[in-house]
């Protein structure tokens, strides 16, 4: 594990990466999203785990993507992603449609290192009809017919996720959230932002090692406090539901997507620079 | 005043409560669903022994493996009912979360498809929702199927839905009876979980109730799918004292969290009557 700079952190995501992103109710890595967005991303394939909000819609309205796997892309009660809709009706982006279990599933097959893993349902479901890759078999311990889908494993090359905090070690911990560990299990690095680093070891305390990701996955970290927001973080910090609400408002245009950029993405970089 | 958020959540309830249909000990209620979320804590403030999953909601989440346990609880049986909605919905229970028009909602585009393509086929019992009661919505057929009503036999399904509550009126969804002996209602969920049973074929909706203020010839006019309907349509009975003690305080209550600009918009009188 490297501790680097938030900035250099997204330097290293590379354009056209697969990249895996957690949905805005499980610490989603907004602070290092909006240094995406900043240091000028191209061609990102996003894969939302297993759904997609706030970061995906700005991603997608500055240009950064060119593809999205998900099931699902909401700003939730403050409605629909109006920069995701914008972009798909104007051909901007590719979108694959997916389930939510068969997101899990099809990274629970990368986390063991199997090329494909059977998922119940979605059979009739015009999903499957537009996914050639996912493939309908009969189940070979069944007594009679008994068709199920087959998931191929998914690897995304980089998973990005904030977590409460990490220690020396570069162990990171974030509660009950388990999927961000299978996310992070699946794909081939993590990068992830952090409140806050602390000196004592997580795996050495039995009650937060349940909720800790251990540094074998993790390749860099950097402090982003706050950087979940306008997300909420776990017990650390309540979502900002107004600022989502002002977002929505905004992102319905293009120069208002672009006034929020300025205000509220490419402005922390002139603070930062302070 | 009773509000037609409170005569839905009544009307919810009473499905759960069927007793000719399986057993819901353990009820699943998706994000955003505050009229769904009412009407279970409605049958557990009442005295019923359910069990609660509610996602999103910040304190009481039950889950310790991630979102993607609700999956992997739901594919073992052990969800005995969920809701689910569509932006549109047609007479064979289909729902579409995805657009009208052609792959992928060219004409318009909804959210996508959560979990809803795995949750219809794996639960014994789910009760479909949506407030919008028009033509636009409830469709002859949908443009695209997120999740199918129905299945072909041989494919493996625990149930179909319920019925259809909306804004207007309450639905029943009947199917042909099960072809399994012993899969029969009420056993599904209790017995073996790889029993591959398909109790959905020939599934079509009957108009059961219409809501206070409702005629029957309204609803037909407003509904965009052929149903069956009795000579005499009753109407949907409005809550009791009782529920409507229990809405307006200790669901109320436990509502706030999850819901507050629900329960300001829905009980906010009540509130300053109280």
């Amino acid at each position: 594990m490297r501790q680097v700079s938030l900035d250099a952190l997204a330097a290293s995501v590379p354009d056209g990466a697969l990249v895996a992103l957690p949905p805005d109710n499980s610490t989603p890595p907004h602070a290092l999203v909006h240094a995406l967005i900043r240091s000028g991303k191209r061609g990102l394939r996003l894969f939302g785990v297993p759904v997609s909000g706030y970061a995906t819609d700005l991603l997608i309205g500055a240009g950064c993507v060119a593809e999205l796997q998900s099931s699902s892309v909401t700003l939730g009660e403050a409605g629909g992603a109006p920069r995701f809709l914008a972009a798909l009706a104007a051909g901007r982006i590719v979108m694959t449609d997916a389930t939510c279990p068969a997101i899990h599933t099809m990274l629970q097959a990368a986390e063991k290192g199997v090329p494909f893993m059977p998922l119940r349902g979605i059979i009739g479901s015009d999903i499957l009809a537009h996914r050639p890759d996912w493939r309908v078999i009969d189940n070979p311990f069944a007594q009679g017919p008994d068709p199920i889908v087959l998931l191929p494993a998914l690897s995304p090359d980089i998973a990005l996720f904030h977590g409460v905090m990490a220690d020396p070690d570069g162990n990171v911990y974030v509660g009950r959230r388990r999927e961000l560990a299978t996310m992070a299990h699946a794909a081939r690095q993590s990068l992830v932002t952090v409140e806050r680093f602390i000196e004592t070891n997580l795996l050495e305390d039995e009650r937060l090692a349940p909720g800790t990701i251990a540094a074998t996955y993790i390749e860099a970290v950097a402090i982003a406090e706050h950087g979940a927001w306008p997300s909420a973080l776990l017990d650390e910090y309540p979502a900002d539901p107004a600022h989502l609400s002002d977002y929505a408002q905004l992102a319905r245009t293009e120069d208002g997507f672009r006034a929020y950029l300025d205000r509220h993405v490419f402005h922390s970089r002139a603070k930062a620079a302070e | 005043m009773i509000r037609r958020e409170e005569i839905m959540a009544a009307a919810l309830a009473r499905l759960i409560l069927d007793p000719t249909a399986p057993p819901a000990r353990h009820i699943a209620v998706g994000a955003a669903s505050p009229i769904p979320a009412a009407a279970c804590w409605l049958v557990r403030v009442l005295g019923h022994d359910v069990r609660l999953s509610l996602l999103h909601k910040h304190h009481g989440n039950p889950f310790t493996e991630g979102t993607r346990e609700l999956f992997d609880l739901a594919g073992q049986g052990r969800i005995d009912l969920f809701f689910l909605g569509g932006g549109q919905i047609d007479g064979s229970a289909n729902i579409n979360l995805i657009g009208t028009g052609d792959w992928p909602g060219t004409a318009a585009r909804f959210p996508g498809s959560f979990g809803s393509a795995f949750m219809y086929l794996m639960t014994p019992r789910t009760i479909l929702f949506r407030e919008e009661h028009s033509p636009r919505v409830l469709v002859p057929r949908v443009d695209i199927i997120s999740a199918p009503g129905v299945s072909p036999p041989g494919v493996f399904r625990r149930g179909t839905a319920q019925g259809l509550v909306t804004s207007r009126a309450v639905f029943r969804f009947g199917t042909s009876p099960p072809p399994l002996a012993g899969g029969g209602r009420g056993e599904g969920a209790a017995q073996g979980r790889d029993t591959p049973a398909n109790p959905t074929v020939g599934g079509r909706f009957t108009l059961e109730s219409v809501h206070p203020g409702e005629t029957a010839e309204a609803i037909r006019a407003a509904t965009g799918f052929d149903y069956d309907a009795p000579q005499v349509v009753p109407t949907t009975p409005p809550p009791t004292q009782d529920q409507l003690a229990a809405l307006r305080g200790p669901v109320r209550e436990q509502m706030l969290e999850t819901y507050p600009e629900f329960c300001r918009r829905v009980w906010a009188a009540t509130e300053h009557a109280a």
